[in-house]
């Protein structure tokens, strides 16, 4: 069970927001996870606690294909993001690296910054503790879930490599 | 079946397939960066294997941060040369490389037909040439270097038909930032976006090149032109392998067609800071400006090059404004030194540097300082896109950009 604090943000949150591009000389997770959010949120690495949780309505993620974005909120001790829309490719590398995603118009729209949501990643309930409220995510096509269960696309891979993948 | 799902279903196991459907394709090239390439050298360790399963499939292009800005990116850039040297893949060093995505059809190593992937959102820019062509991940691309695979979802296809002569200054940049215009930053996400209709019929290759390049503005997971006679007079001498040009009727299905008269379209241009925030160049003239960017994976291409000279040719950039030129390969650099093309921008006050992503991406050579604002070629204008979060980017043509450098605010080129 996931469990945190909300940072809420709009639309079309871009690569370039979430992670400057004038940070991606190097690929570090915790030094990426220092400027997260930089250009939109000042704020926002100084108050992220471990296990906060970013909603944002459609679009999340649009723009490059750095896969540094998904890694440096990860790495900021964010535990999933929430949003209306993904962005396609922000969408492959977060579920590669393991960065939970749920598409849930509905949390969006009745959930305030600073409120505490709870997500069960197995059945895709998120409760908004905060306001008593429970919403259920869209589901995972069942071949990106294996991706998930097997934690990411590197040890889905590997066991596909070693004849053991479904 | 459409042109994307006919490509895809050619690289995968499957006769026919539908959008919708989670396939595994076998991609002709894989292609990634200074700037993905690390993470994907990284992932790629964690696999367990020891080589890549078709190093004469692998393309890394040190662009974005090269030559080396820092040492960090120097780190970078070396990490890439050691690796193209243990595996054997293709590889530019700086010297020969080019922004990728003006370097590898130039090069034909992207031809029609091909399924091409790449950790670049810019990717899409070989949908030009008929190919299935888009942008992922570093870690897909470790993947796909291990296994020779990668897993796709089909798209489902968007037509977009243009009909009408364009106007003097309108090109392939003014027809794609119109329809992000119209559709927003994500009216074509997931979906291959298929250009056609009698504009695109006349549209050069490099008009082509730039408007598949912009596909991922509006979020679109290709966006592809079909094969003709121009395709295959540009592809003809540079191919180092066979290709194919797929066979279509006229009107096979898709998810939806929209169309455009452009017989009377201005110049576009986009305000800060989404790509969808266009205008017609009219509307934005008159607002001062600092610098001018002419070049990228969007518009760095010879074609691009002669059409800003053209404009600028006997002016001079006005006082205390930066025009900053950027041929996007050796090749385009060495073709725009034959046709003095180079003398011409220099004699006009401009800065004329080797190919690199740069300033695109606020990496290098031309970062904006808080309120400083600029017109440029490339094709983002997100907060903080070009340097300071303060400043401010807008996007237009070749031709706008020359124009507005002279004038030293956003101008239409009949006014120079």
């Amino acid at each position: 069970m996931l469990k945190g604090k909300v940072f809420k943000y709009g639309s079309n949150v871009d690569t370039d927001a979430i992670i400057p591009a004038r940070y991606l000389n190097v690929s570090e997770p915790s030094e990426l996870a220092k400027h997260c959010m930089e250009d939109i949120d000042l704020e926002f690495v100084r108050k992220v606690n471990h296990g906060d949780i970013l909603v944002a309505t459609t679009n999340f993620g649009c723009g490059s294909s750095r896969e540094h974005a998904p890694i440096a909120i990860k790495a900021a001790g964010v535990s999933a993001v929430v949003a209306k829309s993904f962005a396609r490719i922000f969408f492959r590398n977060a579920i590669n690296i393991g960065l939970p995603l749920l598409e849930s118009p509905e949390t969006v729209d009745n959930t305030d910054a600073g409120d505490i949501l709870e997500i069960s990643l197995e059945t895709g309930i998120i409760s908004n503790v905060t306001k008593g409220k429970i919403f259920k995510a869209k589901p995972y096509p069942k071949f990106m879930s294996d991706i998930i269960s097997s934690g990411g696309l590197v040890e889905y891979t590997k066991k596909k490599i070693a004849g053991r993948a479904p | 079946m459409t042109l994307a799902e006919k490509i895809l279903a050619a690289h995968s196991d499957k006769k026919s397939l539908s959008p919708g459907d989670f396939i595994n394709v076998r991609p002709d090239l894989i292609l990634s960066n200074d700037i993905t390439a690390p993470i994907a050298i990284k992932e790629f360790r964690k696999l367990g294997v020891k080589k890549v399963l078709d190093p004469g499939k692998i393309v890394m292009v040190p662009d974005h941060f090269v030559p080396n800005k820092d040492i960090a990116s120097a780190e970078q850039a070396k990490m890439l040369r050691e690796f193209a040297q243990e595996q054997g893949i293709i590889y530019f060093e700086c010297g020969q490389m080019g922004i990728e995505h003006v370097l590898l059809h130039e090069q034909g190593l992207a031809l029609p037909g091909d399924v091409i992937i790449g950790a670049d959102s810019h990717t899409c820019t070989y949908g030009a040439l008929g190919a299935f062509a888009t942008g992922m991940g570093s870690t897909d691309i470790a993947t796909a270097m291990a296994t020779g695979e990668i897993w796709m979802k089909v798209p489902p296809t968007m037509r977009f038909v243009y009909h009408g002569k364009p106007g003097k200054w309108v090109g392939g940049k003014d027809l794609i930032l119109y329809t992000i215009g119209r559709i927003g930053v994500d009216g074509a996400l997931y979906a291959a976006m298929e250009f056609t209709g009698e504009a695109i019929d006349n549209l050069s290759m490099d008009g082509r090149f730039t408007m598949s390049n912009m596909a991922i503005e509006a979020g679109g997971k290709a966006g592809m032109f079909r094969a003709d006679g121009k395709t295959l007079e540009y592809v003809s001498t540079r191919a180092k392998r066979p290709y194919t040009v797929h066979e279509l009727g006229p009107e096979s299905e898709c998810a939806s067609v929209t169309e455009y008269d452009i017989s009377k379209l201005e110049p576009q241009v986009a305000a800060p800071h989404l790509p969808s925030n266009v205008k017609p160049v009219s509307a934005l003239s008159g607002v001062k400006i600092d610098q001018v960017v002419i070049g990228s994976c969007t518009n760095g291409r010879l074609e691009d090059l002669r059409l800003a000279a053209s404009v600028i040719k006997g002016h001079k950039v006005a006082p205390y404004v930066r025009c900053i030129v950027i041929p996007g390969s050796q090749q385009v650099y060495l073709d725009a030194m034959a046709e003095g093309i180079v003398e011409t921008f220099i004699r006009s006050g401009c800065a004329f540097s080797t190919p690199t992503c740069g300033p695109c991406l606020g990496g290098h050579m031309g970062i904006l300082a808080a309120g400083e604002r600029a017109v440029s070629t490339t094709n983002r204008n997100f907060v903080g896109r070009m340097g300071s979060p303060k400043s401010e980017v807008y996007l237009a043509n070749p031709a706008v950009a020359a124009a507005s450098a002279v004038l030293g605010r956003i101008a239409n080129p009949d006014e120079v």
